[in-house]
């Protein structure tokens, strides 16, 4: 499979007596072939992002007429409590999410590579959950962590343990949630570091076998180091989803206040900041300034990918 | 076949019986935990709510489950909005495979100028977050009348960044060049290359690609959410979470029905397609 990879293309070069300058006549076929694409990205991509930084200086309340506002949406952004408070409320849904996942996934397709029998059987089911539709999971999941009649609470009181109000308290919404996700996502990661190890030649194991080395160090010492790329891969990935979860918990909670869907539970414990966009744009009807907030997601975003890719890379380089 | 079976074991790991029955009782484990949500469903959607509200739980399906898919139809217009989804979902997959492979196709095996920049721009297209776009696309799509219809839904998805590199990836190795030369000497024009040498050949990818872009389809929730503003005329996402929104709190076991049904016609494509998904989901990430 891999030896065709990067063998590079000769079709186009077989005519060498045309230069690529004779132009939009020779290759318009190909512009036309690809450009679907770059059209439907204009109208519904490009377009739309360049309208949404200039909606971003303005005051608009997608009726009346626009208002230029300078930079006053971002200055309140800035100043927002309840901004920086969603972003504090994903980045610890993502945490108890990722970390958890993360070790899950690795632990599972350690696993699955040393087990021969039915591994295609153990493949899907774990992939399983990944493949439901959120909403549908997250009514499921509601009904589990429900305070009155949830199968969690069933079980603490069977042990004796106090009852827990999940989705009513600040940490159990956030447990709730963070449960969902790694419920959904651990699966297909370990499916993903199931296939990184899958590259590693087994002689190594074999070496270390000989010189003694015990599982812990094994992995330590050679999976965990040849898996890196694939573990950074995984990182960036979830970090880009997780940061803009939204629909998790907003199904979770839309019953919980009466005049916003989107308001993420009670103290708004819930309240990504893609959530906190979706009710500043769409209840509140202040598009000037959910374009602001669309954009402070956006940032936030690309810090924690830049993060998270370095810390990985720097990690191997040592 | 059990020599078949010992040829592929890994040769650092020939552990005892004993760990072996520990590993499998750890997987089975994780797998009981992966299928238990789904369980829980169907336990849930086959008991009335005083039954579901009572302790101590229910632990096996009851007999109630065609109460709760009568109570279902009886609120929600639930083939409508299922019809619906697999208009949007069929519809947006048919385009794009055919636009995704087609430039995929152009990108793998063409020189032209402008290649290597437009490509980038794939890329960098790529990662452009959606939210950006959602409120001018909102009010774009209210001044030209989409909303409330599914074109509002089908247009916009009709061709994808990561299609198109996912696609190309594939193609660069599995069409060799020899055969489109050959096809070229007989001469096939462009289209008739890509129609009959390419795909063809990619016809495994292209089952990869359209599974995962019906899945994904099927599921997206966020933007049908605001752009579907007549609440008779919806997907089955939000038909689902309409349901629960507004009985949630009152019918449980009707509302977990719906979100077991609309599970159905997912667990079905999937399991035409698992092989396919799970073999070619690790090929991407590693290559």
């Amino acid at each position: 499979m891999a030896t065709a990879l990067e063998k590079p293309p000769v079709v186009a070069e077989r005519t060498p007596t045309a230069r690529p300058r004779s132009g939009m006549r020779k290759y318009w076929h190909l512009y036309a072939a690809i450009s679907p694409f770059y059209l439907l990205f204009l109208a519904f991509g490009l377009v739309p992002v360049g309208f949404s930084l200039y909606l971003s200086f303005h005051r608009w309340d997608g009726l009346g007429s626009m208002e230029w506002a300078g930079l006053s949406q971002y200055r309140y952004l800035l100043s927002d409590s309840d901004f920086w408070s969603s972003i504090g409320t994903t980045l610890i849904i993502w945490a108890l999410a990722t970390f958890p996942m993360i070790f899950l996934a690795m632990v599972t397709a350690v696993m699955l590579n040393s087990a021969v029998r039915f591994k295609n059987v153990y493949r899907f089911a774990y992939f399983l959950p990944n493949v439901t539709s959120v909403v549908a999971i997250a009514i499921v999941f509601g009904s589990v962590f429900s305070t009155n009649f949830g199968l969690v609470n069933a079980l603490l009181q069977a042990v004796g343990l106090d009852q827990v109000a999940w989705l009513n308290t600040p940490w159990g919404i956030k447990v709730a949630i963070a449960t969902l996700m790694t419920w959904q996502w651990t699966g297909y990661n370990a499916i993903i570091f199931l296939a990184g190890l899958q590259t590693v030649p087994s002689e190594l194991y074999e070496a270390a076998r000989v010189d003694g080395a015990n599982p812990v160090q094994t992995f330590f010492r050679i999976t965990l180091p040849l898996l890196r790329p694939t573990l950074l891969f995984v990182l960036v990935v979830s970090t880009v989803t997780g940061l803009q979860s939204f629909t998790e918990a907003q199904v979770l909670l839309q019953n919980t206040s009466n005049d916003s869907t989107f308001s993420g539970g009670p103290g708004h414990a819930g309240r990504t900041m893609v959530l906190y966009f979706f009710q500043q744009t769409f209840d509140n009807n202040d598009f000037g300034y959910g374009a602001a907030v669309a954009w402070g997601i956006f940032l936030v975003v690309v810090i924690f990918s830049i993060i998270n890719w370095r810390l990985v890379r720097r990690r191997g380089e040592d | 076949m059990a020599s078949i079976q010992d040829t592929k074991r890994p040769k650092g790991i020939r552990g005892t019986r004993g760990r072996g029955v520990a590993l499998h009782a750890v997987l089975v484990a994780g797998l009981l935990l992966s299928a238990f949500p789904f369980y829980w469903a169907v336990i849930m959607s086959t008991h009335t709510s005083t039954e579901i509200f009572s302790y101590p739980p229910k632990l096996l399906p009851g007999p109630h489950f065609l109460r709760n898919v009568r109570a279902l139809f009886d609120n929600v217009d639930f083939f409508g909005s299922m019809l619906n989804s697999l208009l949007v979902a069929g519809s947006v997959t048919v385009l794009v495979l055919f636009f995704d492979s087609l430039a995929a196709f152009v990108f793998a095996k063409f020189h032209f100028p402008g290649r290597r920049l437009l490509f980038g721009l794939l890329m960098l297209i790529f990662m452009v977050p959606t939210q950006l776009a959602i409120i001018p696309q909102f009010v774009m799509m209210a001044r030209i009348g989409w909303i409330g219809s599914m074109t509002a839904l089908i247009v916009p998805a009709a061709a994808n960044a990561f299609g198109i590199f996912w696609m190309r990836q594939y193609m660069r190795s599995a069409i060799h060049d020899e055969l489109l030369d050959a096809s070229r000497i007989d001469g096939a024009h462009f289209l008739r290359q890509y129609w009959h040498v390419a795909l063809p050949v990619v016809r495994p990818g292209l089952a990869f690609l359209g599974i995962f872009t019906f899945m994904g389809q099927w599921n997206d929730y966020a933007w049908p959410l605001v752009a579907l503003t007549n609440p008779d005329n919806v997907t089955l996402q939000v038909a689902l979470s309409q349901l629960n929104g507004v009985h949630g709190t009152t019918d449980y076991g009707m509302v977990m029905t719906g979100a077991l049904l609309a599970l159905v016609p997912l667990l079905i494509v999937f399991a035409i397609g698992a092989k396919q998904i799970i073999g070619d989901l690790g090929k991407g990430a590693i290559r």
